[in-house]
């Protein structure tokens, strides 16, 4: 089959058999981190991930959340939360999202949001943003009274109220729902229902980059 | 099949109306105003209006139920239709057209099946940022979600592997729709877009003619990087000791390629490329490393791990071209040239992002650099890494025919501008190292996805792009292994019914090569599922085709095989077989360091 022809002339050049193996050659010393950052491998600093509020502005049209939830889960981001709303612009709507990442974690998962089509801005929300949670929960009613006075103390409502259990709404940031759902554990929590993080700037900042009030029924515009 | 029946054929609706972007010349876009579609009375002529006046001028695609009235409306249009024995075949095809020709490629198919067809292709699009439009049938409006005869939710399939899919949803909008989704394509960083099209959609009655196309706001970026990050990385280049360009596929995509030539032979700085940037810079230039990465060349990989200045340029460090990232340039002030934001930092960490088109931002560089890096040294040390570790092989007399050998053989007998098409494995491998490749868009091949079988249909496409072009007489190569082959042989119906010139060589080694040389390297020899005791006759499957079919099985029949295969007029399919033993060398392991890469197999 092989062989019936001669081969042809060999190759002047060095075969790679010939060629310098991996540790005859220099290397240098010098180390990237999983970041790809160009690192000290004596000191080699690994960034921390951080809790992040990441607020984007998004046409309100049919797969818009699916476009975002899927690029989240693609990706590999960490997300705690993320809630969708209307904003003051028709045909707007708001997605805020609490993510745990590393910061250049962040600034991929708003470079990524930004380049879908139906987001028109996108910025994580500073730190000092006021942000809230809606929670419903019920317990058991064994002693109304009691759950009625943890219900006051949290500046909670009490939505039913039946022979066996009672629902109660909460509102609020998240460590004051956490130190209500620890005091509410008592009674014997059988459900509940939590909105998830959602937040708006302080002040005069626009909660989204760019991000202008509207009046109902104006036109979707985008801001770039 | 349908009560709203589609106009007598000989009806033609454009009779009436203003130009139409060129009915019979085949000159799109010549009409007075803005985009000239015609005037329409479906959406399904819309739709083919849109295209027109989008200038497409070739589609590829399959028929079927839901997509009908669509072709229908092609029956009278300016635009060619390609009819693929696969939609995957479609996909690739266009995928291959637009790659070749600059130009958005066009795909057509129907729904259910023929969209799920089409999914292979349109990943590999969007891995390797091609601009292409899909079009897909699907079932009417209102059927929708009820599990219909060949309904998939086709919008939710494609969502993660589109630049951006689209759920027509009338037939007034529809047009415009479908010249948004082709302009979108191809604006700023390129890559595949869908439009699914029910059928009372293209039905339906309109006298909407579409509008001028644009990309949708905001998805056509500033092409100017910000000028004084320019200034800031072109002291970096000015400092370096030892810079090297890195040329990705975005300076294609870009136009760039003249810009990067003039850049990096202004400043004297070493190229290397990556896979789809191969054909950016020639590889026969003095400066010219070739390509970097696991199968890349020795010389190219010890630049790139010692450079102290890497000047990265519309790519977007895969893993196969940076190996392990601890290791990959670690020395290196990265310069990174891309109109994708979301790949600064994203792989390696970016000190001079870049942000803006490849080829406008080459030549901001170009202009902003003062003095040329003081590189003389560092130039001498890659001309002697060239002479250290060029790319070689061996043949001894008692071994079967080298595929090396093929790949230079073909390389010798064919002119510059010749088209290279693949499939995915060690025969991809050797057709790009062992040919001398110095012009863009000659080299067409599935990288980010590794597409198997993409080779083929690729060639079909190809050879459409350069006949649309005028550019009969270049030539077309496939190279193919025998597994991809037998992945998408059946597009070759298509290459003798369309009488194609393409030749393609099957690179026969009885194996899915490079799973056996993995098996060997890191699974101790044990072939599972990749040694094939029993291969069609590959020429005589040719002829069964009606194309040419030769077989090859040493050196000295080689020769004239490439040159009867390439003389023949129309499609041609020589089976080379060659050695089953073959490895493909250098090898980086995989997330190993480039610079650690292997030159032979006891290295691994």
């Amino acid at each position: 089959m092989s062989g019936d022809s001669a081969a042809p002339e060999a190759d002047p050049r060095p075969a790679p058999s010939e060629q310098p193996a991996p540790d005859e050659r220099t290397h240098p010393e010098g180390r990237r981190n999983l970041e790809g950052i160009r690192i000290d491998p004596v000191v080699e600093a690994e960034h921390d991930s951080r809790r992040a509020v990441i607020s984007a502005l998004v046409e309100d049209e049919p797969g818009v959340l699916a476009r975002v939830s899927g690029l989240v889960s693609r990706r590999q981001f960490n997300i705690e939360s993320l809630t969708v709303g209307p904003t003051t612009v028709d045909g707007h709507s708001r997605i805020t999202m609490v993510v745990e990442e590393t910061d250049p974690g962040i600034d991929q998962i708003e470079k990524q949001m930004a380049k879908l089509k139906p987001v028109i801005s996108v910025g994580e929300v500073s730190g000092d943003a006021v942000t809230a949670e809606l929670v419903l929960l019920k317990v058991e009613a064994d002693d109304p009274a009691a759950v009625h006075a943890v219900t006051e103390m949290y500046d909670g409502r009490t939505l039913d109220a039946g022979p066996r259990t009672i629902t109660v709404q909460l509102t609020g940031g998240e460590s004051r729902i956490d130190d209500a759902l620890d005091a509410f554990r008592q009674f014997g929590i059988l459900e509940i229902a939590r909105t998830g993080q959602t937040a708006l700037a302080r002040g005069d900042t626009p909660t989204a980059p760019g991000e202008k009030p509207g009046t109902a029924g104006e036109p979707t515009t985008h801001d770039d | 099949m349908s009560d709203t029946a589609a106009h007598p054929r000989e009806d033609d609706p454009k009779d009436s109306e203003e130009p139409t972007g060129g009915a019979d010349d085949g000159a799109p876009g010549d009409s007075d105003d803005a985009p000239g579609a015609g005037a329409v009375s479906t959406g399904a002529e819309s739709v083919v209006a849109a295209l027109e006046a989008a200038g497409a001028e070739t589609a590829f695609g399959v028929q079927g139920g839901a997509i009908m009235p669509v072709y229908d409306a092609l029956y009278s249009s300016s635009i060619d239709h390609v009819t693929m024995a696969h939609e995957q075949g479609a996909a690739h095809a266009a995928d291959a057209y637009g790659v070749v020709s600059g130009e958005p490629g066009l795909c057509l198919a129907t729904s259910g099946p023929g969209a799920t067809n089409l999914v292979t292709g349109i990943a590999d699009a969007d891995m390797d940022s091609d601009a292409m439009l899909a079009l897909t049938g699907q079932v009417p409006t209102e059927f929708v979600g009820n599990d219909a005869f060949q309904e998939t939710d086709t919008v939710g399939v494609t969502r993660p592997i589109t630049k951006h899919n689209y759920f027509a949803d009338g037939a007034d909008t529809v047009g415009d729709v479908v010249g948004e989704a082709f302009e979108l394509s191809r604006a700023g960083r390129p890559g595949p877009t869908l439009v699914d099209l029910p059928k009372d959609v293209t039905q339906d009655g309109t006298d909407r003619t579409p509008g001028p196309a644009a990309p949708p706001a905001g998805t056509d970026p500033d092409p100017n990087a910000d000028a004084d990050a320019v200034e800031a990385a072109a002291r970096a280049i000015e400092d370096a000791d030892r810079p090297l360009c890195l040329f990705g596929g975005g300076v294609i995509k870009a136009e760039a390629s003249d810009a990067a030539r003039t850049f990096a032979r202004t400043y004297g700085i070493p190229v290397t490329t990556t896979m789809p940037g191969i054909g950016s810079f020639p590889e026969d230039d003095d400066l010219c490393l070739s390509w970097a990465g696991m199968h890349g060349t020795g010389y190219a990989n010890m630049a790139i791990t010692h450079t102290d200045c890497l000047i990265a340029v519309g790519t977007r460090f895969d893993d196969r071209l940076t190996g392990g990232i601890d290791t990959f340039a670690p020395e290196a002030e990265v310069v990174h040239v891309d109109i994708d934001p979301a790949e600064i930092s994203k792989n390696v960490y970016a000190d001079h992002p870049l942000i803006g088109d490849a080829k406008r931002v080459l030549d901001q560089l170009t202009a902003a650099i003062r003095d040329e890096p003081a590189a003389e040294a560092w130039r001498d040390q890659c001309a002697e890494w060239k002479e250290t570790y060029p790319l070689t092989y061996t043949t001894p007399d008692d071994e079967p025919l080298k595929p090396q050998f093929v790949v230079e053989a073909f390389d010798e007998a064919t002119d510059d501008d010749t088209i290279v098409t693949t499939g995915v494995g060690q025969h991809q491998m050797w057709a790009s190292q062992f040919w001398t490749y110095t012009e863009p868009r000659t080299w067409v091949s599935s990288h980010g996805l590794g597409t198997m079988g993409y080779g083929v249909p690729a060639a079909v496409g190809a050879r459409v792009a350069a006949n649309n072009m005028g550019e009969t007489d270049r030539d077309v190569v496939c190279f193919d292994g025998d597994g991809s082959f037998l992945m998408t042989m059946q597009e070759l119906s298509v290459a003798v019914r369309e009488d194609l010139d393409v030749t393609i060589a099957v690179l026969n080694n009885e194996y899915i090569g490079m799973v056996r040389q993995w098996q060997d390297a890191f699974y101790e020899g044990r072939h599972m599922a990749s040694d094939y005791t029993w291969m069609p006759e590959f020429d005589k499957l040719a002829e069964a085709f009606g194309a040419l079919g030769l077989r090859v099985d040493d050196y000295d029949e080689v020769a004239p095989a490439v040159e009867e295969a390439l003389d023949y007029d129309g499609p041609a399919v020589i089976d080379f077989h060659v050695d089953p033993e073959e490895n493909v060398l250098p090898m980086v392991p995989s997330g190993g360091a480039n610079g650690k890469f292997a030159t032979a197999e006891d290295q691994l």
